[in-house]
């Protein structure tokens, strides 16, 4: 049993997607892989959703699946949750730039979900300056060195909130 | 989105922001219309933060396209119905 974004209890597990950028810098995939296992720690049922590259880069890391659950074209997830097939509790939106903004801007408009915008990369501030809709902002710079992106996440806890 | 790649498009537009994409399409076109993140274009859900604005110039459509690697195009493509079924929608 899992809990919602509002605290009741549901039948149905609480469930997270994670939106992956543009896997040109390095700490994305391995932030997503961190970021999936806590989420399953909590119960909480991990969808990853990219384009064909960053997904790879994940299937490849981990072949025998002890973290990947469902993973889905980035195109695909945006027509299931636009036309209302699909939905989760939580949506992750990694973001380093512009274009990471715009889906997070999408996330927010078209999903019930709670949505955490992960910022990251050399340019992060000048990002965050860029977030005028609703959502929880974690931020870091990080682009080789994961861990003060883990930091923040791990301060947040989201998969505790 | 293969339908776009496939389509006979010109870019108007490339390595904008959003935000930039959206201020060119108002002051370039004297028609356009604002819609919600997921309306469809063509056989594409628009990304974006809304409002979107979608410009309209006689029978052209002109819509912005994100990949997370590429950032936002402006896209410019000639079909009649489409713009026909844009221009009837309300401003």
């Amino acid at each position: 049993m899992g809990r919602s974004v509002t605290g009741e209890p549901t039948t149905q597990p609480a469930t997270a997607l994670l939106v992956l950028g543009c896997p040109q810098v390095p700490v994305q995939t391995s932030i997503a892989l961190y970021l999936i296992s806590r989420l399953k720690k909590s119960d909480i049922v991990p969808t990853v959703a990219g384009n064909k590259a960053a997904n790879t880069l994940l299937v490849v890391a981990d072949p025998d699946r002890h973290y990947l659950g469902e993973v889905m074209d980035l195109d695909r997830a945006v027509v299931m949750i636009t036309e209302k097939k699909r939905d989760f509790d939580r949506c992750f939106v990694f973001i380093h730039n512009d274009a990471g903004i715009t889906y997070a801007g999408t996330m927010s408009a078209i999903s019930k979900a709670k949505v955490y915008a992960i910022i990251y990369g050399e340019h992060y501030e000048d990002l965050v300056k860029q977030i005028d809709f609703p959502c929880i902002t974690i931020a870091a710079k990080a682009v080789h060195n994961p861990l003060p992106l883990k930091k923040v996440i791990d301060e947040v806890a989201p998969w505790a909130a | 989105m293969g339908c776009v790649e496939s389509m006979n498009y010109e870019i108007v537009l490339r390595d904008a922001t959003f935000k930039e994409s959206r201020e060119y399409i108002k002051k370039t076109y004297a028609e356009f219309r604002d819609v919600e993140p997921g309306f469809k274009v063509f056989d594409t859900h628009v990304i974006g933060l809304p409002p979107i604005a979608i410009g309209l110039e006689g029978d052209f459509v002109i819509f912005p396209f994100t990949k997370p690697c590429h950032g936002t195009f402006l896209l410019r493509v000639e079909d009649k119905e489409e713009a026909a079924r844009l221009w009837a929608l309300k401003k």
